[in-house]
């Protein structure tokens, strides 16, 4: 499965959400915004990668592609 | 529809919602409710709806605004004639606000703090064990671990936490309108002459931070960092307090999920995330809508009052299969207990770590806690403010 995702720094509000969700695929710059982790751009198969975008209280996570 | 429901009201036992909410379950993901003042307002009941309207810019939090829902007649007194940083702020100058706060707030900082939490926690449980048992929960370890917490991230002394703690007791529950707008002043004049000493002796806490960061720079004015300084240490002690002395009452109550829980104890950030929905300590989530908004086939008009029930909301059936039911194994991740949108709780991780190693040392260090008096003796908190015990009185 490969995945896009697309975070909108300028919406995130740094709950750490999607860190806490799928820690496999996100962390929290020094600023505490979301990022990817080196290498797992595309989600890495992680199963987490929608419901961690899905837990983001303001929608700054998009994911695209199909399973 | 049916006639609109009193709002808030007490409840009848203290980790489910009142059973005279009963109407707002059958009715979502809207319904009507009337406030104290005899005024009736949308109140939102559905899960999915919850998150779109909390997400909605149309609905703002800025309470002083004049059609502005108030739940009790000390929150429309104190509204009115103060900003409240950050939760009663809308976008962009709530966005500039939580872009100074958050990176003290990311997981991996609450995770470099975990240590201290830890710290805290044991010397307070030998502190119980030493003077014990009984012991009062509530004062002897619920309060005093998010107060420690909170004054050590903050850089306020903890030996002013009588002061504090009394007055974000009248802050938050009057009872008189009068005494909420006297805690609202004496904690005002307590930063003000705080951030006034920490600029000719600067520590190393968070409002050190933004006394040099933020205030030399004048990034924010000395009423803004007051105000914001209120916040942080109000709620970041108030709430925790409350789970911690509401979700070891609630343990209690069900001993065969705490013996699961003590049998493995990788159950509890489960265990967290579940107290978290079903307690919803936080009901009733104010806004009000500064434009239309359909929502479920109806209108949301400008100037009407909306209040989010997450005591309800969290218990929605299509989300939360069998939510009255106690239960870490579903996946409770998408309660609304923090809020959703824009102004979702910014201390939430530090939450779910205070209350992680909290409820676990405690269960651990006292294998025999249970309650000292029977459970319907025990006073708890009126639903006109955030819920929890107001004692908790155990033995072991």
């Amino acid at each position: 499965m490969t995945l896009s995702i697309a975070i909108d720094k300028d919406v995130c509000i740094g709950a750490g959400q999607c860190a806490l969700t799928a820690p496999g695929v996100f962390t929290q710059d020094d600023d505490g915004f979301s990022e990817l982790l080196p290498g797992r751009e595309d989600g890495g198969g992680d199963p987490m990668v929608r419901e961690a975008a899905r837990a983001c209280p303001v929608q700054a996570i998009t994911v695209s592609g199909t399973p | 529809m049916t006639e609109p429901v009193a709002f808030p009201q007490d409840r009848t036992c203290p980790y489910h919602p009142p059973a005279a909410y009963d109407p707002l379950r059958e009715e979502r993901p809207l319904s009507r409710i009337t406030l104290y003042d005899g005024r009736g307002v949308w109140v939102v009941t559905g899960h999915g709806a919850a998150r779109e309207l909390l997400a909605d810019p149309r609905l703002s939090s800025d309470r002083t605004r004049p059609a502005f829902p108030a739940p009790t007649e000390r929150f429309e007194a104190a509204r009115r004639d103060r900003r409240v940083a950050l939760l009663g702020l809308d976008d962009p100058e709530h966005h500039t606000q939580r872009r100074m706060l958050v990176p003290n707030f990311t997981l991996k900082r609450i995770s470099e703090l975990r240590p201290r939490i830890q710290e805290t926690v044991d010397r307070l449980l030998d502190a119980m064990e030493e003077q014990g048992p009984p012991a009062e929960l509530v004062s002897a370890f619920a309060l005093p671990v998010p107060s420690m917490v909170i004054c050590a991230l903050l850089g306020v002394p903890y030996a002013d936490h009588d002061f504090f703690e009394e007055q974000s007791r009248r802050l938050l529950r009057g009872p008189a309108p009068a005494d909420t707008q006297d805690a609202r002043d004496q904690l005002d004049a307590y930063f003000g002459s705080l951030i006034d000493r920490k600029e000719k002796d600067p520590g190393d806490g968070l409002l050190d931070d933004l006394i040099r960061e933020q205030l030399c720079t004048g990034e924010v004015d000395r009423t803004e960092l007051i105000s914001l300084a209120t916040i942080l240490l109000v709620a970041g002690h108030e709430t925790t307090a409350n789970m911690i002395s509401l979700g070891t009452f609630t343990l209690l109550g069900h001993p065969r999920r705490l013996a699961e829980l003590r049998a493995d104890p990788a159950l509890m950030p489960a265990a967290v995330e579940e107290l978290l929905r079903f307690l919803s300590i936080a009901d009733g989530l104010l806004r009000v809508a500064v434009e239309d908004i359909e929502m479920a086939g109806t209108t949301i008009r400008a100037g009407e009052g909306v209040v989010f029930s997450t005591s309800v909301i969290n218990r929605d059936t299509a989300t939360f299969p069998e939510p009255d039911a106690l239960d870490w194994h579903r996946p409770a991740r998408h309660h609304v207990a923090f809020g959703f949108g824009i102004h979702q709780c910014l201390g939430q991780n530090l939450a779910r770590a205070e209350m992680e190693i909290a409820l676990l040392s405690l269960f651990a260090r006292l294998p025999g806690l249970r309650l000292a008096v029977p459970a319907d003796d025990i006073p708890f908190k009126p639903g006109d403010t955030l819920q929890g015990m107001l004692e908790l009185p155990v033995t072991w």
